[in-house]
């Protein structure tokens, strides 16, 4: 609609770049995240983590093996070879463009060139990094000569951070116990309120009761009461019977913060279902029971799948909760959010850890995301446009 | 016991335990409390209606009592009393001690600009991003992509942010982008982006703006969507240009939705907490409500002072309530 009149070209190519910029834009911080936890800690330090994207062009300096170890005769002559790489662990693979003998003219000789050491010694370097270094026995003694090249390396990546951070870390920097614990929070948070809310949505939205509306009007202002004011209250309370923090603690304190919204959702859902089904039934003899089993629960499929993911997203990504009803001096039962932000602290400068725990724990909430995009997005136009 | 296996259990009791009460529940009600049987049967059936109701409210009821509705109260009474004098009633004491502290007031200051900035930025790169994915054939691509944040934990995003604005000594390799972008443009010096008060708070909205700006696009989008055809027709015949078009004919169309969009990231915005308790902790003048109150309870164990500040957040959330429950409750007429 926007373009008509012949100004469509000009404004349609403005949207489309804007878009992939706003797009770009968008993307730009997880990809930078992404990409750094599979690189290792040098590389994170010595360049961004866009230059690795693309064969980085550096400057080295490495050296011939030691010739009296390696040294082999040739008639008269002696001659070291092998690959210059191979000396220089920080090199895996890349290519040698130009190169050079001394640090006045690193770019005298191109690859495959010989140079002229002079006294009869030569060096030949091939773009591989294999060199022949060739002389008389006076020449090839000492150290090993010293070859300056610019060097192509073909971006590299490694996964040796994940194997670190979920399989042999020590326990500071261990994820994979704190992954287990986080998903032992998230699962029984996520079920037991879909439960209890049902219920309560199946009453608010289908049974005539004084009090109806008012309850209603209760759910809808609890939705928005600030966790903050739960938590001292209710670590008392949890303190006082005996709960105290652990899992069963956080568990309740998740199952009450989202029954609002689940009731919510639901009951605004379970409202728009079409009443004939439900009289109808009523007229064959169901009890309320009945229908709510057999008929109310799976037609309310969509939001109930709207609600679990918001509770799972919400309890995965929790911290103050879990920090507040969980995790006790021990430390013992950490969850992720918890175990980054004391990473943060203590390893603040380790971005290849840090960069990939916090990956590790974004990975799940993305995969559910990307799998149930359609139930969120329903879920949201159903909880706020109305 | 093995917190897996206990996790599994309690899924088992407490779902079975939910789906048991409400079965047994309900049985007791027809079966032997009001038995639709007998002389009064009718009787009977009508008084088992009126409180069916209630059992099936009673676990929400409950919980909704004890973990929202109860802590209100409490947390109110609890601003009122000095914990180290065992809990005696000190009046507004603890009020007049938060407001006599400067750091509360800095709070409160960061808090009403997280309050202007990012809830205005986010609505307006929201409706942005859906008026431009509209028309466009990727545009549920781009959608995705720019709704993905959304998923990302609070403290996911710190991390990613605090790599964007990492900064390394001059003669490095920067590896933060935004110091090798600053550079880049002719900046002198790396910059510790967290640590220059004021401004550093606007770095921390941004991470704020990037997960909620998804949202925002979302619901707007919808919005945009329902907007009647004739409407924009209209305007086109009588020779609009596509800005007049979104400003005039569509934003004051959408002017409902825009607003809960907005109210719904205040929400948000008022509890934050994770993003600076992860960056800054409230260093470099960048403390915030929630995180001022979080250092009182569990760092200075001053639950007097704590609970006051709760209590503060609880105001400035109360003409959100109010006017949501209004709106619930002219709908349901």
């Amino acid at each position: 609609m926007d373009n008509i009149a012949g100004k469509k070209s000009g404004l349609t190519w403005a949207v489309h770049l804007a878009t992939l910029l706003l797009v770009l834009l968008w993307l730009f911080p997880t990809v930078g995240l992404l990409v750094s936890s599979f690189r290792t800690a040098d590389q994170i330090s010595s360049s961004g983590w866009w230059a690795s994207l693309f064969p980085t062009e550096r400057n080295v300096v490495m050296r011939a093996a030691d010739p009296d170890d390696f040294r082999v005769a040739d008639d008269d002559l002696f001659v070291v070879s092998g690959n210059l790489f191979d000396e220089d662990p920080t090199v895996s693979v890349a290519t040698i463009s130009v190169w050079g003998t001394s640090s006045r003219e690193i770019s005298q000789y191109t690859a495959g060139e010989t140079a002229d050491l002079g006294d009869g010694a030569t060096i030949t370097v091939q773009a591989n990094g294999d060199y022949e270094w060739r002389g008389p026995d006076g020449e090839i003694s000492g150290r090993g000569q010293r070859v300056f090249a610019t060097i192509e390396a073909a971006p590299e990546f490694t996964l040796a951070n994940y194997e670190q951070v979920l399989l042999s870390g020590n326990s500071t920097d261990s994820m994979a116990k704190a992954f287990f614990n986080t998903l032992t929070v998230t699962i029984p948070a996520t079920i037991i309120p879909i439960v209890v809310a049902a219920f309560a949505a199946y009453a608010l939205a289908w049974m005539e009761f004084p009090g109806r509306a008012l309850l209603i009007a209760a759910v809808v202002g609890l939705l928005v009461v600030p966790l903050q004011l739960a938590l001292i209250p209710l670590l008392k309370l949890h303190l006082g019977i005996g709960i105290g923090k652990g899992y069963l603690g956080v568990w309740l304190a998740h199952t009450g913060f989202g029954l609002p919204l689940a009731i919510y959702l639901l009951r605004n859902y379970m409202v728009g279902l079409p009443r004939d089904i439900i009289e109808c039934a009523k007229v064959d003899g169901a009890t309320d029971f009945q229908i709510f089993t057999k008929i109310i629960l799976p037609l309310s499929f969509p939001a109930l799948a709207s609600f679990a993911i918001f509770q799972f997203l919400w309890t995965w990504n929790d911290l103050l909760v879990a920090k507040v009803f969980l995790i006790d001096a021990t430390g013992e039962t950490t969850v992720m959010t918890n175990q980054i932000v004391e990473l943060l602290g203590t390893r603040g400068g380790n971005w290849e850890i840090l960069a990939t725990a916090a990956f590790v724990s974004i990975a799940v909430p993305l995969v559910v995301f990307f799998a149930m995009q359609r139930y969120l997005v329903r879920g949201l136009l159903a909880g706020s446009v109305k | 016991m093995n917190p897996a296996i206990q996790g599994l259990i309690t899924i088992v009791l407490g779902v079975g335990g939910c789906i048991a009460y409400f079965y047994l529940s309900n049985q007791f009600l027809d079966k032997v409390l009001f038995p639709a049987r007998g002389a009064n049967a009718g009787r009977n059936i009508n008084r088992a209606n009126m409180i069916r109701p209630w059992l099936f409210l009673f676990p929400a009821l409950f919980a909704l009592g004890l973990y929202l509705a109860y802590p209100v109260v409490e947390t109110l009474r609890l601003s009122l009393t000095d914990r180290d004098q065992g809990g005696a009633f000190v009046g507004l004491a603890n009020y007049q001690q938060m407001f006599s502290e400067t750091k509360f007031w800095e709070a409160m200051r960061n808090n009403m600009l997280w309050l202007i900035v990012v809830p205005a930025l986010s609505t307006a790169f929201g409706l942005l991003a859906a008026q431009l994915t509209d028309r466009i054939r990727w545009g549920n691509l781009a959608k995705s992509l720019i709704f993905m944040p959304m998923a990302i934990s609070f403290v996911g995003a710190a991390v990613i942010f605090k790599l964007i604005y990492d900064a390394r000594p001059i003669d490095q390799e920067q590896i933060g982008i935004l110091n090798a972008i600053y550079l880049g443009l002719g900046g002198t010096e790396p910059q510790q982006w967290l640590t220059i008060p004021f401004w550093n708070n606007f770095f921390l909205m941004i991470v704020l703006i990037w997960i909620q700006t998804g949202f925002a696009m979302v619901i707007l989008s919808a919005a945009l969507r329902g907007i009647p055809e004739e409407t924009i027709e209209a305007a086109i015949v009588d020779g609009a240009n596509p800005f007049q078009i979104f400003f005039k004919i569509k934003v004051p169309q959408i002017m409902g939705t825009i607003v809960v969009v907005w109210t719904t990231i205040t929400l948000v915005v008022l509890k934050i907490f994770d993003i600076v308790f992860a960056m800054t902790n409230g260093q470099w003048e960048t403390q915030v409500l929630a995180n001022y109150m979080y250092d009182k309870l569990f760092r200075a164990s001053d639950w007097g002072v704590g609970s006051a500040s709760a209590i503060v957040i609880m105001l400035l959330v109360t003409p959100i309530l109010v006017w949501n429950v209004y709106n619930a409750r002219k709908e349901m007429r």
